[in-house]
C-alpha cells in the first residue's frame, strides 16, 4: 500500500519566555511514515510527546525540525506532496477539509448548532448536500447510541459522555485519507469502545491511513497494526 | 466562486507604514488576504492595530507602501490610487466596516429598514418594495424581529445595534469585510450570541474578513489566521489555533497566558 | 430683462442710492455667480451676500439676484404665497420702486421679472420672462448630513442615494411620500436640488420651463439656476411615483380647477373657503366671467377684494 504520511528526522521543543526562556525539549528526530489502510498507535508515558506529535502533523503545533510529508487527496496514487511543516496556513487549512481528519476527546462547542448539523459539518465543508451530511450524521449518531431526542439540541448541555460522542461522530464521518486519532475511546463505555473499533476497521478497509495515541490496551490491541514506542525519539539526541 | 478566484488573493498589502509625525503607528506590514479567509489581528491598545485596519480599509493614507485589491472584474488596483467615486463605491458595494460602536455606523435618527436600505438605495435601487424586502430579508437573518423595521435603531439595545449594523453592511453581497472591536463593549451573553451569528454569516457568505480584536477568544472563534501586533510591529502570524496553542515570542506566550480561564 | 444698462451720464447723485440698490461691483459678481449656476444647472454657487436692509428670511437672496439682473426697462412682479398684497411681496416691491424706479406690475403677463417667495404663478412664463426664487436653505441634503464637507463631496461624486433615504422614511411612516415642499428634483440628469420651499404642486412646471429660474440664498450665500427648457424631476420609487396635490373643488371665487389653493376662514363658526393661492389668476378669470360657487357668498366679497385688473404703478 502507497506511504500516505512520512514524518522525517522531526524535532520539537518549547522555550518558556515567561519562566526565563527555559527550552522544554519535547521530541526529536521522528522518523516514521504510515501506509493506505495501517493504523499506527504511538506508544509510551505520559509526557513523552504523542500528543505533540499528533499535533504537528494536524498543524496545530509548529515544528521545529525536519519534514512531515503527507499525500493530498483521496484515489490510490493520491495527489501531490506537501510538507506540512512549511506549508502555508491556507495550505493547512485545506489539508484539514480533504486530507487530514482529527478525532480528539473534546468537544470544542459552537452555539446553537445542533448536534447532527455538528456532525454533518465536515462531510458538508468536503462538498455533500446537507441532507445527505444530515442523514449520515444521523446514522453515526445511532450507531454511537446517542439518544435520539438529543440529536436537534445543541450539544453544550450534553453529558461529557454524550459530547465526546458527538465527536467521534464529527471525525468520522467524512472521508479523509489521513485521520488522526487522539484518545478516542477514553471514558467510553465497552458498547462505544466496540463501535469505535468498528469504525477505525471500516476507516481501513477504506485505505485511511491512521495515526492514534490509545491508552486502552484492549482496543489498542485490536486496532494496531504497528505501535511506535515515542521514548526513542528522544529530543536530547537532536540538541 | 470559481476555484481561478480562490487562487487568487483579494487584498495584497505590501510594507505597510503608517507614522504619526515622529511615532510609528504601525511599521512594514506585508501579508496576502485570501477569499474567505477570516484575518484576526491582536495586540493590546496602541499596538497599532486599528491604525492598520484604518490604513486597509482607505480610512488613513500609509505614509508608505502599498495595497491592493482585487476588484469584482478580477484586476488589481492600488487603493490608493482610484478615484473617490470609485473608492466610494468600492466601500459601499463590495466592502463592509463594521464598527465597535454601532452608533458611528449608523445613521441613529432613521429607521431600522432605511438603515439597511440605504446602501441599495445609494447603488440605484429605486423600488421601494424591494427595498423594504431586502430589508426585511437581512434584519431577520441577524435576529431582528420584522415588527422592529420601521423603529429608530437608537431604541435598540447595544447587541441588536451592533446585528442591525452587521445587516446594513452586509445588504449589497460584500467580499470583504472589516471589523473594528465588533463584540467590544456588549455583555458577555450578547457577545456570544453575535459571535455565532457572525461566524455562520461570514461561513454561509464566504467573506474575506480583517478582524481588529484584544480579545483571543473572538479570534479564535472566527479567524482562519491570526497576527500578533506590539508596539506597530507584526511580532508573530499564522494559523489562529497554532498561535494560540503553540506561541512563540515572549510577548505572544504572555498574552496567551493573560486569558482568564472560565 | 437687459443687464448693464447703466451708463456714466446716469451716475446716481450725492445721497441717492445706486440703481437696485447693489453696486456695480457688486453686480458683477452676483452676474458672474448666476452665469456659472446657468452654465451648471441645479449646481449650487457660493457667492458672497451682502448685508441688504432687510432681515434674512425676507428673500435677502433672491433681492440681490434681482438687484444684479433688473434693467431700467424691466417690469417687476413679486409674489409672496401666490399673492402680489401681502407684507413680504408689498415690502420688496417698494424695495425696488425706491431705489431702481422701475415699473411693477401684479400682471404675471407683463411681467419681465417675477422675484417669488412659496410659488410659481399658474399662467404659463414665457422664454422672455426670469423667475427669482427666495430660498432659505438651498441644501437639499442639510437634514440627513449636517456636515458642507461631506454634502459638498456627494454633490461631486452624485452620492445622492441619501435622498431616497429621506422618501422611504416618509413612505415608511405615512404610507406615502409626506413630502409637500420643498420636495428635492434632480436637474438635467445630473444635480439634486432643493427647488426651495414651493409646494410640490409647482415642481411639474419647474420641468422644461420656457423662462430662465434663478434661486438665490442670501443667507446661506449660495446661487443656483435652470435654464429655460432644462429637464427636472421629482424624486420619487417606482412603486411610489411622484404625484402633486390634488384638490376636490374648484376656488371658491373664480371657479378654477387644476391649480393651488389656499384654505381661508371666514368667520368663527366654521366657515371657509378655498381660494387660488395665485391672485393675479384669480382676478383675471373672474374679470373674464368665471364665477366659482362661493363668489356670491357675501362673507367671500372680503377675501375677493375689488374686481377688476390692478396695476401697482
Amino acid at each position: 500500500m502507497p506511504v500516505r504520511l512520512y514524518l522525517n528526522n522531526v524535532g520539537k521543543s518549547f522555550t518558556m519566555h515567561l519562566q526565563g526562556g527555559a527550552v522544554i525539549p519535547v521530541v526529536g528526530n521522528v522518523e516514521f511514515s504510515v501506509n493506505a489502510g495501517e493504523c499506527v498507535v504511538l506508544g509510551g508515558p505520559s509526557g513523552a510527546g504523542k500528543s505533540s506529535i499528533l499535533k504537528m502533523i494536524y498543524g496545530n503545533y509548529r515544528c521545529d525540525e525536519g519534514q512531515i510529508l503527507v499525500t493530498t487527496g483521496a484515489g490510490e496514487a493520491g495527489g501531490e506532496i506537501v510538507n506540512i511543516a512549511g506549508a502555508e496556513p491556507r495550505r493547512i487549512l485545506q489539508l484539514r477539509q480533504d486530507t487530514i481528519g482529527y478525532v480528539s476527546q473534546f468537544l470544542r462547542t459552537i452555539p446553537r448548532v445542533s448536534a447532527e448539523d455538528v456532525v454533518a459539518e465536515p462531510l458538508v465543508a468536503q462538498g455533500a448536500n446537507e441532507a445527505e451530511g444530515r442523514e449520515k450524521a444521523r446514522e453515526l449518531l445511532s450507531r454511537l447510541n446517542v439518544p435520539e431526542r438529543l440529536w436537534t439540541l445543541p450539544p453544550a448541555t450534553f453529558s461529557g459522555g454524550e459530547q465526546q460522542r458527538v465527536n467521534i461522530a464529527r471525525g468520522f464521518i467524512a472521508h479523509y485519507p489521513i485521520l488522526l486519532l487522539d484518545e478516542p475511546t477514553a471514558s467510553l463505555d465497552a458498547a462505544n469502545r466496540a463501535v469505535v473499533v468498528r469504525l477505525v476497521e471500516e476507516k481501513k478497509a477504506e485505505g485511511v491511513a491512521m495515526v492514534g495515541i490509545l491508552h486502552d490496551q484492549d482496543v489498542r490491541n485490536e486496532i494496531a497494526d504497528r505501535i511506535i514506542d515515542v521514548t526513542s525519539f528522544h529530543a536530547e539526541d537532536a540538541a | 466562486m470559481t476555484s481561478r478566484d480562490r487562487n487568487e488573493p483579494l487584498l495584497q498589502v505590501r510594507n505597510v507604514t503608517r507614522y504619526y509625525g515622529e511615532r510609528i503607528g504601525c511599521s512594514n506590514v506585508s501579508f496576502d488576504l485570501w477569499p474567505g479567509e477570516v484575518l484576526a489581528i491582536v495586540g493590546e491598545s496602541g499596538s497599532g492595530k486599528t491604525t492598520l485596519l484604518n490604513c486597509l480599509s482607505t480610512r488613513l493614507a500609509p505614509t508608505t507602501g502599498a495595497i491592493e485589491y482585487r476588484m469584482r472584474d478580477g484586476a488589481m488596483r492600488n487603493l490608493y490610487q482610484l478615484g473617490e467615486a470609485e473608492r466610494r463605491l468600492l466601500m459601499r458595494t463590495d466592502w463592509g466596516f463594521v464598527h465597535q460602536n454601532a452608533a458611528d455606523g449608523l445613521r441613529m435618527n432613521v429607521s431600522a429598514g432605511a438603515n439597511v436600505g440605504e446602501r441599495l438605495m445609494a447603488v440605484g435601487e429605486r423600488h421601494y418594495g424591494n427595498i423594504r424586502t431586502s430589508a426585511n430579508d437581512w434584519l431577520g437573518r441577524v435576529e431582528i424581529a420584522g415588527d422592529r423595521i420601521d423603529d429608530d435603531p437608537r431604541s435598540f439595545s447595544g447587541g441588536m445595534r451592533q446585528r442591525l449594523q452587521i445587516a446594513r453592511n452586509l445588504v449589497t453581497h460584500p467580499r470583504l469585510v472589516f471589523m473594528d472591536e465588533p463584540t467590544g463593549g456588549l455583555d458577555v451573553s450578547v457577545q456570544a450570541r453575535l459571535l455565532d451569528l457572525l461566524r455562520r454569516l461570514v461561513a454561509d457568505l464566504g467573506l474575506s474578513v480583517v478582524i481588529v480584536t484584544h480579545d483571543l477568544a473572538v479570534a479564535r472563534l472566527l479567524s482562519h489566521r491570526l497576527m500578533v501586533m506590539r508596539q506597530g510591529d507584526v511580532i508573530e502570524t499564522g494559523l489562529t489555533d497554532q498561535v494560540l496553542d503553540d506561541p512563540r515570542e515572549p510577548y505572544t506566550q504572555l498574552l496567551v497566558s493573560s486569558i482568564l480561564q472560565v | 430683462m437687459s443687464i448693464a444698462v447703466e451708463t456714466d451720464d446716469e451716475l446716481p447723485v450725492e445721497g441717492d442710492y445706486n440703481f437696485a440698490y447693489l453696486d456695480e461691483q457688486t453686480k458683477r459678481m452676483i452676474r458672474r455667480a448666476i452665469l456659472k449656476g446657468i452654465a451648471i444647472p441645479g449646481y449650487q454657487v457660493p457667492f458672497a451676500a451682502r448685508e441688504m436692509p432687510m432681515p434674512y428670511g425676507w428673500g435677502t437672496g433672491g433681492v440681490q439676484v434681482t438687484a444684479a439682473i433688473l434693467g431700467k426697462d424691466d417690469c417687476l412682479k413679486m409674489i409672496d404665497q401666490g399673492s402680489d398684497d401681502t407684507t413680504n411681496a408689498v415690502s420688496l416691491r417698494s424695495f425696488f420702486e425706491k431705489t431702481a424706479g422701475i415699473r411693477t406690475t401684479y400682471e404675471t403677463s407683463e411681467a419681465t421679472v417675477i422675484q417669488t417667495r412659496h410659488r410659481i404663478p399658474e399662467k404659463p412664463l414665457t422664454e422672455d420672462q426670469v423667475l427669482v426664487f427666495q430660498v432659505p436653505i438651498p441644501e437639499p441634503l442639510r437634514f440627513l448630513e449636517p456636515r458642507e464637507t461631506e454634502t459638498r463631496k456627494m454633490h461631486a461624486l452624485e452620492d445622492y442615494g441619501l435622498m431616497h433615504v429621506k422618501l422611504y422614511e416618509d413612505i415608511a411612516r405615512n404610507g406615502h411620500i409626506a413630502t409637500t415642499y420643498a420636495y428635492p428634483v434632480k436637474v438635467n440628469d445630473r444635480y439634486v436640488m432643493d427647488p426651495s420651499p414651493t409646494p410640490k404642486f409647482d415642481n411639474p412646471k419647474i420641468d422644461r420651463m420656457a423662462a430662465l429660474q434663478l434661486y438665490g440664498a442670501g443667507r446661506e450665500k449660495r446661487i443656483y439656476a435652470v435654464p429655460p427648457y432644462t429637464e427636472v424631476k421629482s424624486l420619487d420609487f417606482e412603486d411610489y411615483p411622484f404625484e402633486i396635490q390634488k384638490f376636490d373643488k374648484p376656488c371658491g371665487l373664480c371657479g378654477a380647477e387644476n391649480v393651488y389653493l389656499d384654505e381661508v376662514i371666514l368667520d368663527d363658526r366654521g366657515g371657509r373657503m378655498f381660494v387660488c393661492s395665485d391672485s393675479d389668476h384669480c382676478e383675471e378669470r373672474r374679470a373674464d366671467g368665471h364665477l366659482g360657487p362661493m363668489a356670491a357668498d357675501p362673507a367671500a366679497a372680503d377675501i375677493a377684494g375689488p374686481t377688476g385688473k390692478e396695476t401697482a404703478r
